[in-house]
Parts: C-alpha cells; structure tokens; sequence
C-alpha cells in the first residue's frame, strides 16, 4: 500500500529571515534580503549584490559545539540549523553525542548544487599549490565531498535511515522533497528530511557572473535587483541558504500525534533530454508542461484545483516561457492563471537550496491562508502581460488556499513539480 | 617555557575536542588523548597544527605517532624547542 506523505517540520535560513517565523513575516511584508555583496565588489564582478542571511555564524555557535563548528563550512552551517529547527518543529529532542541510540526509521536527502566550493577556493587550492597540503589538517574532505550536507545533519541527530545528498543544480532543493517522498510512500522510512542547502560564496557565483546570467543593473539598488516577471530584468540575483522539511508518513505522523504543516499530495521529476528547445541551460517547454501535468496527475488534482503557484521564476529570459508553459500545462486562458508568485524576487536564487526554501514559502502559504507577493514587477514584462492580473504585487489573503504547486528547472534541462496540499485532518482521503 | 606552561597551554588547545569533560576536569600529565580525553583520532592532525602553531615548532608525522598522553605531548613539545 502507498503511503500517504505529510510534512512535520519546517526548518529555514534564508537572506530575508532565519526561522520560519520570521521567513512567513518576511514573506507577508514582500521583503527584500538582497543586499551589497562586498566579495562581489573586490572581485571586479559585473553584479554586486546578492542574497545572504544574516547572522548565521552567532546562531550556529549556539546550536552546535565548538570542534563541530570547526569543520562546518557554509553550506554545512546552514544545511545543519535548518536541519535541527525542522527536527524540534517535529516534536524531536536534538541527542546528545553521547547516547549510543539511533533512529533506524528517519533518513535525510538533502541536496546541494555546487557543494563546499568556499572550502576548496579558500583552503584546499591555495594551500595545494603553496605545497602546504599538511596545513589542510583534518577536516577538509567532509566539508568539500557532496555528500557532506547529508552527512553533517545524519551525526547530529543520529539518523539510520537512507542519508545522502542529491544534486540537479536548480531544481535539487525541491527534487529532494519529491525523492524523500518517494521513499515513504514505499514504506522504506517513516520520515526524511528533505532540502536543500548553497553556500553564499563568491566563488560559487563567478560562473553565473562570466555567463551574464546575474543581474548587473541594479547595484546600486539591490532590494530591487531580483525581478522575475518585469520587463525589466536582467538576470537573476545570486542567492543562498537553506531550507529543511520533515517528510513523515501519515501513519507514523498520526500515532505520534505530530503536527501536520501540510501533505505532499503527488510530484514528478523528469529532463528535457536537452531537445526540443532544450538545452544544458534551457529547459525544453515539453519537458516542463510535462513534468507539471505529471505531478498533478500523480496528486489526483485538476487544473481547475490549482489555488496558486510558486513558480521557478528567476528574473531571467526564460520567464516569459515559463508563465507560457504554466499556462499551457494548467489549460488556463488568460486571466483565469491562478496567483502566480516568485519567492525569488526577495531572497535571489538559492540555487540547490531555492526549491528547498521556496518549499517551505508555499507550505506557510497553506498554513497561513495567502499568497506571498512577488516584487519588483510592476513593470510586468509584455509577453506575461496578458497573465498580469495573476500576478499578487502585495499581500493576497487567500484562506481557502488548498493546493500549492511549487517547480523547479535546473541546468541540465531536469524539471521538478511538488502539489502540496493544505492539511484537511481528513486521514481518510486516498 | 618551564613544563607546566607547556601543559596548560596543550591542555587549552585541546580543550574544544574533548568529549570527556569529567576527565579534562581531572587532566594530568598521565592523561590519555583518545581513551581518557575521547579526542576523535581523526583530529589529531589539527591539534599538532595548533601544536606547531602555539609553539613555533615543527612535529614530523612520525614524532605524532608516539603521543599517547597528554605528557608525551609535552615532553615531545619541549624537546623540539631546544
């Protein structure tokens, strides 16, 4: 029998608020955390602005121990204190180091994009070509492997289930929620945690910056740098973070008596086989509408079902196609588009952990009852036009919110699609 | 640097990799690193850089292997100072 797929916990760290409480605030208010990167400057970058949270380095030294934090870079940091928050919002105590049990039950897939480029650009490099290989010391390989996100989180909370990392660059975030689902809904765990986690590091971002994908208008301006949907875009804003959801089985949830944020009603991941359109940085428009109609139809929904949407949405070219392929896939004239919204346009794009992050944006949509405005648009670019009236440029209350469709489109042309629905109490519903 | 400076200043550098805090409470020179202590082997390599580091000495690999106690490590200290 197919289990049915809830979420327990929210954990998040994002440029424009640490916390899920102050992420939802953030989110009602349309608030920017894009700001001036000084990294960016020094580097002679064309874009100089990007999404950081705040504080970060203050909030981990209370959370973890001291040799811990010596071997945590960025991503391991983030990952880690979104991890932990979304296991309390379960209703978990945090172990202590030195009790020998395990949870065999509970797994984590937690993805990044590009992984620990900061450690190998600061240390594992200069030090390798000034033959000073030694002075790496201990703890350079778990902060640069892929897998050291997942590994990080499975020791702090002694995790023995599946735990490993995912990587489809943009789309990874929100592919894990769909692969952890899908190992609950096999029966092979009672719980995951899924998500996604970046590094804010100029290195990481020098790549974008030499393809002319970030936006380098607006330096001056950086709250209003990051603007999907406008004609005036230009490119999107480099971002970071990390976002943690505890996947649960219902019936697990339910003998607990745990808190339900939300169901994960049905997903779909696929590629666009680089045709059709399709390309290493372009996703095939098939592919897409595709992958959306897929994920639907695994939720058992309609279009007509759809109460909002978060879309991919980056503030580059391709959205125009984008809002084209949702229109396609949803049937929807236009006008009759549901709410469309970019959580991108305040916190950038989060690369491996924007699906993640952006996850958690549609589940306190659901929570809440609204659909979080997407800034910087009031220009709203001419080929979306005829859509314009779908997309919310402040608040939009919505408390009969029922269904959230969150994708996600990564280089490589692979596609990802999450129907989240709000939490009826309805155990019997299948 | 007499003995006990040595001994107080390893003790302080291995302080944040100790998992026994009841044993670092009662550190002696008799002390040992990994079955007293519970330092994780695996960061040895970072307490002789901070060794290295502290007491502008070098420690060859093979010197590290012979530390037991946190009285070895003294003792190996010392020696490399002249």
């Amino acid at each position: 029998m197919s289990e049915r797929v809830v979420v327990t916990g929210l954990g998040v760290i994002a440029p424009n608020g640490n916390g899920v409480r102050d992420f939802d605030l953030a989110l009602r208010k349309g608030q920017s955390g894009i700001r001036e990167n000084a990294d960016m400057i020094e580097s002679g970058f064309a874009s100089q602005v990007a999404g950081v949270p705040q504080g970060v380095d203050a909030l981990a030294e209370s959370y973890f121990e001291e040799d811990m934090l010596l071997a945590m870079n960025m991503s391991h940091r983030y990952a880690s204190l979104a991890a932990v928050d979304a296991w309390k919002d379960a209703g978990f105590a945090v172990p202590q180091a030195d009790d020998d049990r395990i949870d065999w039950d509970t797994g984590a897939i937690l993805g990044t994009g590009i992984g620990g480029m900061d450690t190998s650009a600061e240390r594992v490099v200069p030090f390798t070509n000034a033959k000073k290989v030694r002075r790496l010391g201990s703890t350079a390989v778990e902060q640069v492997m892929a897998s050291g996100i997942s590994a990080r989180v499975s020791g702090i909370l002694a995790l023995g289930n599946q735990v490993t990392t995912n990587s489809s660059a943009c789309s990874t975030g929100a592919e894990a929620i769909a692969m952890g689902a899908e190992r609950i809904r096999n029966g092979h765990a009672k719980r995951m945690l899924c998500g996604g986690a970046e590094a804010a590091s100029h290195y990481i971002w020098a790549g974008f910056d030499a393809m002319r994908v970030l936006c380098r208008s607006m330096n001056d301006t950086p709250e209003r740098a990051s603007r999907p949907m406008s004609a005036s875009a230009g490119g999107f804003v480099a971002g970071s973070g990390a976002g943690v959801v505890m996947l649960e089985s219902l019936e697990s949830a339910s003998e607990r008596g745990a808190t339900i944020h939300a169901e994960i009603a049905g997903h779909n991941v696929n590629c666009g086989g680089h045709r059709q359109g399709g390309s290493m940085t372009a996703p095939n428009p098939n592919g897409v509408r595709r992958c959306i109609g897929g994920a639907l139809a695994a939720a058992g929904l309609g279009p007509s079902d759809v109460g909002a949407i978060n879309g991919h949405l980056t503030a580059t070219g391709a959205d125009p196609k984008e809002i084209g392929s949702w229109a396609a896939a949803l049937s929807a004239k236009p006008g009759t588009l549901p709410p469309i919204t970019s959580t991108k346009s305040m916190i950038g794009h989060g690369l491996g952990a924007a699906g993640a992050m952006e996850s958690i944006a549609c589940i306190l949509m659901l929570e809440g009852g609204y659909v979080h405005p997407s800034i910087n648009c009031e220009d709203v670019h001419p080929e979306i036009e005829p859509h314009a009236d779908s997309i919310p440029h402040t608040l939009l209350e919505k408390p009969d919110l029922e269904v959230v469709l969150k994708a996600g489109f990564g280089f490589g042309d692979v596609n990802v699609c999450l129907a989240f629905r709000k939490w009826s109490g309805d155990v019997s519903r299948v | 640097m007499d003995k006990q400076e040595v001994f107080e200043r390893v003790v302080k550098i291995l302080t944040p990799y100790v998992k026994n805090q009841e044993a670092l409470a009662q550190v002696t020179l008799e002390t040992h690193i990994l079955d007293d202590l519970k330092v994780n082997s695996a960061r040895l390599v970072d307490v002789v850089l901070e060794f290295e580091d502290a007491f502008d000495v070098e420690i060859a690999d093979e010197d590290v292997d012979a530390v037991e106690t946190v009285g070895n490590a003294v003792d190996l200290i010392r020696s490399k100072q002249g």
